[in-house]
């Protein structure tokens, strides 16, 4: 093999995290759908629905298999390597709420109370509007290297992650109100039920949190610069 | 009259010149990709354009301003006053130094080693000198100065390529209009490679070809053609399409499209560069050896290049790079993901215009260890994604490797010629 100093160039990483989050967020949204079949109990479609979440999740951890493997120890990069894989780990964990979520509430065929319906799709898509927002973060790495991770395109960055930081904050708040809705009505409902559909808020709110902490990451990575 | 040389000279010069034209070829063949790997990587430039600008400008580079080095090696590294009385001893050493590196070369090729051409012949002509004859025989304060050269022109080209890097970054990624700025301020990067070419070539190139300038005039001459180059520039980045619905995100798209036209420049710059400095590990010991032999055993302080020398180690590495500069080049093809042009040219013009100096100095510095001092400046800069470190830790060995094994070959093969001769 002819010899030459190309070998120092190690693959980037910023492509496959970029295609990391982009399962994320594709995983992420068929909660959209899922919960509308829940909603009007149509449970093949449900069942279907939470088996294509199920899969995407997978996906999305050989994905992270894979970028781990390509970051050893002795790569020299802009950011440091243990934050950068940190932050892969927040964004796998999101795919991983989205089929915790899907998985309990296939397994307990849970009813969503009618007066919820429209509350709570208003709440899923705020905290998915979060992941979005990481995954639009995450796709400015591509710019920040161009720019050294200097500069203007920084001050853009951490726009966006102050942008996320208020989705985040807006979904609190929603999780307060059906919280509140949900008492008001769980004398009429089963006890069990109950339990677990706090649970399942719970769960959704932290699809929103989760993304806060991926931009919490990015915003470290650009701190230490 | 040494009658050794008169019997066995014609032979001797046929042997340094056959030996040094292959060493040349394989100059081409491999190092050419070091040379051109990063324009290829970063898809400033295909291969068939990689290969015809390697061709032109590593001509010109070794014809116009290769002189200095090879005077360096030819009688620079070993004291000719300890040959005086033996001056066969020189002509088989520099023979047997050719041979060596030639084929430490070819091991080291052969083992996956990125090993420096210009390491392996200063090792072997040091050792055919230090025990063949004594290490008085060796000009230590020289060799100490060349060797001071491999470790200070890697942290020089680094630094050359932190501060390019930093003003790209200043003067146009990090602005409201980086586009704008780059149509702006990217001729005047080229009018800087070309300035540095052209400097180095009126200052040292010129006077073998019969041209003699005044300081002044070499850098008006040299301005003049750096003015010209930005022009030039200037008109095809005009001709550049971009992409008109180029939001935030495809702008630097377009930037790094202008930066491809700078990289042609820069290209250009690096083949120069490495025909300069690279054409003396080849033709060094082929000059020496025939100084000796047509001065009939005496070894005069200085003498000028016999016209044939120089154009020979050329067409060499011209002729390597032709006949397999390709098939090394396609190895690269897109391995190197996320080498924009903005990078690669930081990095080229600084190596290059390290290299171009040193050549003009008349140190022979590897321009592998140039590019690599400059990539990880631009890495410093945060300008890559991803650097193996642990490659430039196994290059930096077979670097420090190279000078005692390229030292024992020359000594085995210097043993065998003299023994042989006797």
């Amino acid at each position: 093999m002819p010899v030459n100093f190309l070998g120092v160039f190690a693959k980037s990483p910023i492509k496959p995290i970029e295609q990391h989050i982009d399962k994320i967020q594709s995983t992420a949204e068929l909660l959209l759908p899922f919960f509308e079949a829940v909603k009007a109990e149509d449970w093949e479609k449900a069942t279907e629905l939470q088996k294509s979440i199920s899969q995407s999740e997978r996906e999305a951890d050989t994905l992270k298999h894979k970028i781990r493997m390509r970051l050893p120890g002795g790569i020299f990069m802009p950011v440091q390597r243990t934050d950068l894989l940190e932050m892969v780990t927040q964004q796998d964990k999101i795919a991983n709420k989205a089929k915790d979520i899907a998985g309990r509430v296939i397994g307990r065929e849970m009813r969503f109370p009618e007066p919820m319906h429209d509350t709570f799709s208003a709440y899923l898509s705020r905290c998915i509007d979060a992941v979005k927002q990481a995954h639009k973060a995450i796709h400015e790495l591509d710019d920040l290297l161009e720019t050294g991770f200097r500069g203007r395109e920084v001050t853009l960055v951490e726009e966006m992650i102050k942008e996320l930081d208020r989705i985040e904050n807006d979904t609190d708040t929603m999780q307060v109100k059906l919280r509140r809705q949900l008492l008001d009505l769980e004398r009429e409902l089963n006890p069990v039920d109950v339990i677990f559909l706090y649970k399942i808020l719970e769960w959704v709110g932290d699809l929103a949190d989760l993304a806060e902490r991926v931009g919490a990451r990015l915003e470290l990575m650009l701190a230490r610069s | 009259m040494v009658e050794v040389l008169v019997t066995n000279g014609p032979w001797l010069i046929m042997a340094a010149a056959l030996f040094g034209f292959l060493m040349a070829f394989g100059i081409g063949a491999n190092d050419v990709a070091n040379a051109m790997g990063t324009s290829v990587g970063s898809g400033a430039l295909t291969i068939k354009q990689a290969i015809i600008i390697a061709v032109v400008f590593e001509f010109a580079g070794a014809y116009l301003a290769g002189g200095e080095v090879t005077n360096t090696i030819r009688s620079g590294i070993i004291d000719s006053s300890f040959f005086i009385d033996q001056p066969e001893l020189m002509v088989y050493g520099m023979v047997s130094a050719l041979l060596a590196a030639g084929i430490w070369l070819i091991v080291a090729s052969w083992l996956g080693w990125p090993v420096s051409t210009t390491h392996s012949i200063i090792g072997a002509i040091i050792g055919f000198a230090a025990v063949g004859v004594g290490s008085e025989a060796v000009e230590w304060g020289k060799v100490a100065g060349i060797v001071g050269s491999w470790i200070i022109t890697p942290a020089i080209s680094g630094f050359i390529a932190y501060l390019i890097f930093q003003t790209a970054q200043k003067l146009i990624f990090d602005t409201d209009k980086p586009l704008e700025n780059a149509k702006r301020y990217v001729p005047f990067y080229m009018a800087f490679a070309a300035f540095v070419m052209a400097l180095v070539t009126v200052t040292k190139g010129l006077k073998h070809l019969g041209l003699n300038f005044t300081l002044i005039e070499s850098y008006a001459l040299a301005l003049a053609i750096a003015a010209a180059i930005g022009l030039v520039g200037k008109i095809a980045i005009g001709r550049l399409k971009f992409d008109p619905k180029a939001d935030r995100m495809t702008q630097f798209g377009n930037v790094e499209k202008v930066f491809g036209i700078l990289m042609i420049a820069t290209a250009c710059c690096m083949a120069f560069a490495h025909g300069s400095n690279d054409v003396a590990n080849a033709i060094g010991p082929l000059a020496a050896v025939v100084t000796i032999v047509q001065a009939g055993g005496e070894i005069p302080e200085k003498a000028p290049l016999v016209w044939w020398i120089l154009p020979l180690g050329a067409i060499g590495i011209v002729f390597g790079l032709a006949v397999l500069g390709k098939r090394v080049i396609s190895t690269i093809g897109t391995k190197i993901t996320h080498l924009t042009p903005s990078r690669g040219f930081a990095a080229e013009l600084a190596a290059a215009s390290t290299v171009v100096i040193a050549s003009g100095t008349g140190l022979p510095i590897s321009t592998t260890q140039t590019l690599v001092g400059a990539v990880l400046g631009v890495g410093m800069a945060r300008g890559i994604a991803a650097l193996n470190l642990g490659v430039v830790r196994n290059i930096v060995v077979s670097w420090v490797v190279t000078l005692p094994a390229g030292a024992a070959l020359s000594i085995l093969f210097f043993t065998l010629l003299r023994n042989m001769m006797s």
